[in-house]
């Protein structure tokens, strides 16, 4: 078991009619590991989550979890099998409580008198609650609209909806981008400690700060194909940056 | 395609309005305007009837029943509203769904009275009139969920074929009905209050019900503040909006079926003073046009802060053309107040 990988890419490619934006790319996440994405605009680094997690259907090669090829046609398919993606732009409903947010779409009910079929917004605080202290991440109004939160405090409920749900592979886009720098902090540490639940997360970043802080391996991409793949104690900056821009 | 805009771009939803109950005092009083409205203006004409008359305005149990049936048309249409508005969208063929429900019930409940009976029949002409009004419903519905039409052009469009089928139904004049028990039902009434009250408070109630309790009501909420979120969490989105728009054919179609009752008679144009007041109703109640925010009971107190002004500006014989300066004024102060609140609640809570 533990020498398989969680999730594989085997070959996959993905082209747009005349534009290759993925090749050939192979690469993997281990249970507990992190794995960055690093590559130039136009690399192809979100083409290829979005053919992992369901949004895009690859134009040839395999995806594998645990060792089993899947084909996802949507990404509730994909979240399904526990490949979850956090969004850049959070994918949150702003007006309900973090307790909503983690149950849009699959929300509790619970009976009052007896007999009225109502939501239970007591099972959502109380799963609120609990998943984020279970980030270490502590806010003290749980029933407030997620709208009167900090941006790093968004991108918690988020990888906390995925936690709640037991994502076995979280995959982020630039999850730091629209972020200042102590949030940034707050979300590495995020990631710290999904990487110490024996999860796998794949996280685009353009920023080597983060990535050297926070990831096991790094994938580099350059014009759709795999321009080099390093652990990140064997590299450095300049190492990286080359293979990004090439030559 | 590409990379999706950053989070911090556009406008930031109000919150909804059920699960928060820690919410900072300003946003409680922006909350609650429409009753501090409602409070304001009944101060206002008890005041002015007590030195202008020397009699009171709200300790008249004549004028609160006035007041409340005349609100009974506007608030049906305003529920449904509310619901649309939430979802981000408006509906403005509610009014002529509205006259074409009354026609139909008009016609039904005289057609059928003499096989069925006079109870039956308005049973029978009441389902059949709410069935319809499904209708332009479902119609709004596919338009603005499959072909991605705007809800302010398909539901414009619709307002006017559901004006011209009634008025064609009505054969261009309002339809009598002939029906006692009809009649009791528009005009009667129960320990002294009128029958169409009261089930226009019933309804109204598991309206809120329906949007505070339910997953529709959630999701409603959800669709309103990001519709993106709500479709990657796994809401079907059509199916919602779908259903959205025939509930609010059902509110218009109540509508019908009172005023029908009310003035045993049908008519094309029952509901078409009622759309702007419905939609006055909802953002008065505390709703933003952008969607993601309002509530049933908010709409209750918009829908009788336009009943009083209506009603009190008659009663203290003001010309009735005050009223629209009145209300517009009412509705444009709401809206300032929303989008103050909106700055407000768009500050991010920091750490
Ligand atoms: N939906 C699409 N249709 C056509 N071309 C696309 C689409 N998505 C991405 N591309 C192209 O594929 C290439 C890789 O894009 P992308 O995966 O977004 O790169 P990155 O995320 O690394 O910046 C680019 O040349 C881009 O223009
Ligand atoms: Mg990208």
């Amino acid at each position: 078991m533990s020498d398989q990988p969680l999730l594989e890419t085997r070959h996959l490619s993905k082209n747009f009619g005349p534009v290759q934006a993925l090749s050939d790319l192979s690469m993997h996440v281990n249970a507990g590991e992190v794995v960055a994405l690093a590559g130039d605009n136009g690399a192809g680094k979100t083409t290829l989550i979005k053919a992992i997690s369901g949004v895009y259907r690859p134009s040839s090669g395999q995806v594998l979890l645990k060792g089993r090829e899947v084909s996802f046609s949507s990404p509730q398919e994909a979240r399904e099998s526990g490949i979850e993606t956090i969004y850049q732009d959070l994918a949150l409903a702003d007006n309900l409580s973090i307790g909503a947010n983690i149950f849009l779409g699959r929300e509790p009910m619970t009976k009052k008198f007896g007999f009225l079929p109502v939501l239970d917004r007591k099972k959502m605080a109380d799963a609120a609650r609990s998943t984020m202290a279970l980030l270490d991440f502590h806010v003290n109004r749980l029933d407030a609209p997620v709208s009167n939160f900090s941006g790093g405090q968004r991108q918690a409920v988020a990888i906390g909806r995925a936690v709640y749900w037991n994502a076995q592979v979280l995959i982020m886009d630039e999850p730091t981008a629209a972020l200042g720098v102590p949030e940034q902090r707050k979300v590495i540490s995020l990631i710290h400690q999904l990487k110490a639940q024996g999860r796998g997360v794949i996280f685009i970043s353009h920023n080597l700060q983060d990535i050297f802080a926070v990831s096991d391996r790094i994938v580099v991409l350059r014009r759709g194909v795999m321009a080099g793949e390093r652990r990140i104690s064997d590299t450095s900056h300049d190492e990286v940056v080359k293979l990004m821009v090439g030559g | 395609m590409n990379e999706a805009p950053p989070a911090s771009s556009g406008h930031v939803s109000p919150p909804a309005d059920h699960a928060d109950k820690s919410r900072t005092l300003v946003q409680r009083i922006a909350d609650l305007r429409a009753w501090l409205f409602l409070a304001a203006l009944v101060v206002g004409f008890e005041i002015w009837s007590r030195t202008a008359f020397g009699g009171t305005f709200i300790f008249n149990p004549f004028n609160i029943t006035s007041i409340a049936i005349f609100a009974v048309a506007p608030l049906l249409l305003a529920t449904g509203q509310t619901f649309v508005i939430i979802s981000g969208g408006i509906d403005l063929s509610m009014g002529f769904i509205m006259g074409l429900a009354a026609v139909v019930a008009a016609h039904v409940i005289n057609w059928a009275a003499p096989t069925m009976g006079e109870p039956m029949a308005v049973l029978f002409g009441t389902l059949v009139a709410v069935a319809i009004a499904m209708i332009p419903g479902f119609v709004n519905g596919l338009l603005v969920s499959r072909l991605r039409v705007p809800p302010f052009i398909g539901t414009l469009g619709m307002f006017g074929v559901a004006r011209g089928v009634a008025f064609l139904l009505a054969g261009g004049t309002t339809v009598p009905v002939k029906n006692g028990f009809f009649a009791a039902l528009g005009n009667g009434r129960f320990l002294g209050i009128p029958w169409i009250v009261i089930i226009t408070a019933l309804f109204v109630l598991v309206m809120h019900y329906i949007l505070s309790q339910t997953r529709f009501g959630q999701h409603n909420y959800a669709i309103g503040a990001n519709e993106q979120a709500a479709r990657r969490a796994g809401i079907d989105i059509k199916r919602h909006l779908l259903r959205l728009y025939i509930l609010s054919g059902i509110c218009a179609g109540l509508a019908g079926v009172l005023y029908a009752a009310r003035f045993t008679a049908g008519a094309a144009q029952a509901g078409e003073p009622l759309l702007l007041d419905s939609v006055a109703a909802v953002v008065i109640g505390g709703a933003s046009l952008f969607g993601g925010s309002g509530t049933i009971f908010g709409t209750v107190a918009g829908a009788l802060v336009i009943a009083v002004i209506q009603y009190g500006l008659v009663f203290i014989n003001v010309e009735p053309f005050w009223q629209f300066i009145s209300v517009g004024v009412v509705i444009i102060i709401s809206v300032l107040i929303d989008q103050a609140q909106r700055r407000i609640s768009g500050g991010r809570q920091s750490e």
